[in-house]
């Protein structure tokens, strides 16, 4: 049976969601292995000093221990730090390296290792473990460490730094009428991933099959061959299933690293699973000053863009994401300043967290241009057109393709924004305010290099792999689908692999590269393999299609078929029994066009509009629905991507209106390092989402794929904060909105 | 989590005698925080005997009109018992206010008296706790405090008692029925959670070993005149800021009797008996609410961080009473508050 209409483009159900709903998608922290061991960390309770004395005698007699490591008795590891930067996504900086030696960093970092035949015996010996520290007096505020921020002095590979400035921002501002300038805060706030961190090491004679969470198995396997010394040849990353990342997967963490170190300690398998405080104690959404500074003329033209940032990292790396650039990209501004700080606190190095960089920036200057636009008097959509960026001013460069006006109006229309009265505090249901407040997203559609492989099995099935990794976005399912399409065969018929080593090679998923670069590789592998199957064809004895090229033939129904005529065709059983293995293999190589690159800028785009209701004398605010219009280029599949966007945007309420990760200033501790009082949106606080994604052809690659991953959350919370202030008249410029704030 | 022993117990006897002979003991019915704390290694019980299969699980009229609602019983079949939506209508709202639909299924009526306080520091072994570790200190004070007490707090303990349906069964005046080494006995609610003191590992005035076996409603009287209010940092599936259980017996246009329970504000459910007797005989109205609300909370104090907490419960002690006074309570499946 063949395939008349693509799958490419429909609301393609996940191939992989049968496996997860009846709990046969194996994760991390379910791999077997014959003599396996269970460590467990034992975590700090101070967030700066030294270890001055581990006493493990409780814990050593305690039933069922193997061995407890300690920063005293651990085994030799490299002394400098380059070989821990072994990391697609390193940071400036020296990369935390647990059990390194008596210093503390940070609160909950792992003070010793305890291995011990099953997991409760190793959780019950590590609380046995007694640590006494002298303990310094931590500061995680960042707007305590304000006066000591200070310019990175080693830019983070593949993040740009903020533009210099153009024009005069300063003296324009100055010489303004119609001008704001306002701090804005994001609380920090962590990923909560719903899979917990966790390494399971298969020891097999010195040969280690490694399955620990991460967004690309590339990533860990280089870590712990620069790290231990190993061969790569004996190394094996598989991670098939991730239980959602959102960026804290992307550098190895202190998991992979005590557990390699126990396998290789004892020569035997050993698990490690991160308890959920103990997920609060690696990468975090950085806690950011912002500033933002604008001006505009009577016409509600921008004459003036500054905006800059002082963010939060650790006291041993120098954190960077994107987070004002934005400013002097989404709008038209002759006269631009961006600027971008660090500041360092006594806390674990933040990480990049879905849209990093955007979600933040663009929350501030959001804001701000919804703050301007009542200064102007003008519809918060209209100033927004009035100042459209036809071109990236950043760059100098076209948009490969920009959809935001059709983002605009689809969003507008839907949402129904013209009912919208302007004046704060003017509509009204019942007892509650009603607000409506818009804002743009950003984010750019990057991709990577990718390998991928295409093969034709003995049962006849295709087989499409790339080294990529599924963190429950849907990858599985979109390479299956433009498998499918490749060989118009139905979609069961066709496997896709991905998350291990073996495959070819990937780097990490993030930055929602993942579907334009593995898609396009699997698509060049595809012809590569068809390229591969017309030659075993014309090779055959007597072949029937002894002069075809690809260009003549038709792939369907397990055979290969002259298009002038279907009846002179070569069955795929006929050369899978000719080959090798019985399996025909193509391998393919995905590069973003370099050139293109430097002609064109590409970005994708939102427009987001939110109702929200406020029952102001209590402070209760409702988001009573969202649009959500984006313009990403070809969306694969309908449903995947829609689930991307509603998490993104779900995210986003969070952010405006409940995630805050509260640390103890005195202690430096967490307090709300769980899933309890650490307040993600319930059910309740989610009710209309509305996802519209809008035509936008684009060029930067075959496919026309732009990605997905980001996008949704990018603005979301400041369309919620500017609906709050159209139905209150109050301005909340940090993050989240909570009760106390509106009261 | 530590290692314990194991006992189910057949008889409500023999799971007394078990406890109260050994301090290391604890009752486990539910569950729902005891394991929880286990796995914080804040409870290290030695040995827990599972209460599970005794036969505490009916709701059954009593002679005075009122209704005994066994320790075993779940919070959800509670909830949503017939009767109790009847004449208990206050109690089955607060329930379905607190916790999630699995959380209810798996909690009892007696362990839900005997939740412990969700401060950050109670859960964190990391830090010194009164209440963890009796003269080690409170971390809180002086801490975050966002869910800290207002009312009723010590120098040696700022928490606040978490639940829900003891707000209810507070304002409803429950009795509570405990089988202990010495016998039986009965607790009136307002004395059943006590006020943290110089004491604060005491959460309840329960002895070792005693065991809460019911909980006694007296006959309805409220009528529709009720309502459970519940202010939070999300709209469902988090603790209370601050929350109302109200109940009005009306005399004619004016107050007759009236209840006011306020939680998540003390260490137990704070209720203020010469407050609500003020209200006798006042009409309903708005600054009336406002005048008895400043009197319910004469004695509040903020920690700083949670300071908003003070006018936070001012207001939703008056639209409380606005809702229990027109009859129309709160629906806890509606999210905006009428």
């Amino acid at each position: 049976m063949s395939n008349v209409h693509p799958y490419v483009g429909r609301a393609q159900p996940r191939v992989d969601g049968p496996l997860k709903v009846s709990g046969l998608a194996r994760y991390s922290a379910e791999f077997a292995a014959d003599d396996l061991v269970y460590a467990a960390a034992v975590p700090s309770t101070i967030a700066k000093g030294r270890i001055v004395r581990i006493d493990a005698s409780a814990a050593q007699s305690a039933p069922g221990v193997v061995e407890i490591l300690t920063h005293e008795n651990r085994p030799n590891m490299p002394a400098e730090d380059e070989p821990y930067k072994a990391d697609m996504v390193a940071v400036p900086g020296g990369p935390f390296r647990p059990l390194r030696d008596d210093r503390i960093w940070f609160s909950g970092q792992p003070a010793a290792l305890v291995i011990a035949d099953t997991h409760e015996n190793a959780r019950h010996a590590a609380t046995l473990v007694k640590v006494e520290y002298e303990a310094l007096t931590p500061e995680v505020d960042v707007s305590n460490a304000r006066d000591r921020a200070y310019d990175p002095p080693e830019k983070r590979n593949g993040i740009p730094p903020p533009p210099p400035p153009r024009g005069d921002a300063e003296a324009t501002f100055k010489g303004s009428v119609i001008r704001l300038e306002e701090e804005y805060r994001v609380s920090a706030e962590h990923h909560n991933p719903m899979e917990l961190q966790a390494t399971t090491v298969e020891w097999d004679d010195g040969r280690l099959v490694i399955h620990n969470k991460t967004q690309g198995v590339n990533n860990p396997k280089n870590y712990v061959c620069s790290v231990f010394g190993l061969d790569p040849e004996a190394v094996q990353v598989s991670t098939p299933f991730v239980g959602g990342a959102f960026g804290m997967a992307l550098r190895p963490h202190y998991d992979l690293t005590l557990a390699v170190m126990a396998a290789l300690k004892l020569k035997r398998s050993v698990r490690l699973v991160l308890t959920r405080g103990q997920m609060y104690t690696m990468g975090w959404r950085p806690d950011t000053l912002q500033t933002v500074a604008l001006s505009a003329g009577e016409d509600g033209r921008l004459t003036s863009v500054r905006h800059e940032v002082i963010q939060a990292t650790s006291q041993f790396e120098d954190y960077q994401e994107p987070t004002v650039n934005w400013s002097g990209l989404v709008y038209d501004c002759p006269n631009v300043t961006l600027g971008h700080k660090l500041a360092k606190v006594d806390t674990s190095t933040p990480s990049d967290m879905r849209a990093p960089g955007a979600t933040l920036g663009m929350f501030a200057l959001e804001t701000a241009m919804d703050e301007l636009s009542y200064k102007l008097k003008l519809d918060p959509l209209e100033l927004r057109l009035k100042n459209y960026a036809e071109a990236d001013q950043n760059d100098g460069k076209p948009f490969s393709s920009k959809e935001l006006k059709a983002a605009y109006e689809t969003g507008a229309e839907r949402f129904r924004w013209s009912k919208r009265s302007p004046e704060p505090r003017s509509m009204k249901e019942g007892r509650e305010l009603v607000g409506y407040g818009m804002a743009t997203g950003c984010w750019e559609a990057m991709m990577q290099p990718h390998g991928a492989s295409a093969a034709l099995t003995a049962d006849g099935r295709l087989e499409v792999a790339c080294g990529t990794a599924d963190i429950g976005t849907g990858t599985y399912t979109i390479l299956t689908q433009i498998g499918a399409d490749a060989f118009s065969m139905p979609i069961e018929e066709v496997t896709a692999l991905v998350g291990d080593t073996r495959l070819p090679m990937a780097p990490v998923e993030g930055g929602s590269w993942a579907a334009a670069s593995a898609g396009n590789a699997v698509r060049l592998a595809c012809a590569a393999l068809k390229e591969e199957l017309v030659k075993r064809a014309r090779g055959l004895d007597d072949s029937p299609l002894a002069n075809a090229s690809v260009d003549h033939v038709v792939f369907r129904d397990g055979r290969i078929a002259l298009a002038s005529d279907e009846n002179v065709a070569v069955s795929y059983a006929k050369l899978l029994g000719a080959a090798e293995g019985g399996r025909i293999e193509a391998m393919a190589k995905f590069a973003p066009d370099k050139e293109f690159a430097e002609k064109f800028s590409s970005y994708t785009h939102s427009a987001v509009f939110a109702e929200v209701r406020v029952d102001e004398e209590l402070g209760v605010v409702r988001v009573e629905r969202i649009v959500s219009a984006i313009a990403a280029g070809k969306i694969l599949n309908l449903a995947t991507a829609r689930s991307q966007i509603l998490g993104g945007v779900v995210m986003g309420i969070g952010m405006a209106l409940h995630e805050e990760t509260k640390w103890d200033k005195r202690l430096g501790r967490i307090v709300n390092a769980n899933l309890g009082e650490y307040h993600v949106p319930a059910h309740a606080d989610v009710k209309n989402i509305d996802v519209i994604f809008v035509d936008e052809e684009d060029d930067a690659n075959p496919l026309g794929v732009k990605g997905l991953g980001e996008i949704g959350i990018v603005g979301a919370a400041a369309a919620i904060g500017n609906a709050v202030f159209h139905a209150t008249g109050r301005r909340v410029r940090h993050l989240p909105i909570t009760i106390d704030k509106l009261l | 989590m530590n290692r314990f022993s194991y006992l189910r117990a057949s008889s409500v006897s023999e799971a007394v005698e078990a406890v109260a002979g050994d301090p290391a003991a604890r009752f486990i019915a539910g569950g729902t925080n005891l394991v929880d704390l286990m796995k914080y290694d804040v409870e290290r019980p030695g040995r827990l005997v599972d209460i599970t299969r005794l036969p505490l699980n009916g709701i059954e009229k009593t002679p005075g009109g009122g209704v005994k609602i066994g320790a075993l019983v779940p919070n959800s079949d509670l909830a949503y018992d017939d009767r109790i939506r009847r004449d208990y209508p206050l109690l089955s709202s607060a329930i379905l206010a607190g916790a999630s639909a699995q959380l209810r299924n798996a909690a009892t009526t007696g362990g839900n008296l005997l939740q412990r306080t969700r401060c950050y520091y109670f859960y964190d072994v990391g830090t010194p706790c009164n209440k963890r570790e009796p003269g080690s200190g409170c971390s809180a004070i002086g801490g975050e405090t966002r869910i800290h007490a207002i009312l009723g707090a010590s120098d040696s303990c700022i928490a606040t008692h978490p639940s829900d349906m003891c707000v209810a069964l507070s304002a409803l005046e429950a009795v509570v029925h405990v089988q202990g080494p010495r016998g039986d006995r009965t607790i009136p609610f307002a004395d059943f959670h006590r006020l943290p003191g110089d004491q604060p590992e005491k959460d309840n005035t329960l002895e070792h070993g005693e065991m809460v076996t019911a909980v006694e409603l007296p006959a309805p009287r409220f009528g529709r005149h009720h309502t459970y209010l519940k202010l939070r940092d999300r709209l469902s599936y988090a603790f209370a800021l601050v929350s109302v259980a109200a109940a009005i017996e009306l005399d004619g246009d004016n107050i007759g009797k009236a209840r006011v329970a306020l939680g998540g504000v003390a260490h137990k459910p704070w209720r203020d008996a010469d407050a609500e007797a003020s209200l006798k005989g006042v009409l309903p109205s708005s600054s009336a609410f406002a005048d008895f609300a400043d009197r319910l909370l004469s004695g509040a104090r903020g920690q700083g961080e949670n300071d908003f907490k003070i006018e936070l419960a001012r207001r939703a002690i008056v639209r409380a009473l606005g809702q229990a006074a027109s009859g129309t309570p709160q629906v806890q499946s509606v999210k905006q508050v009428n």
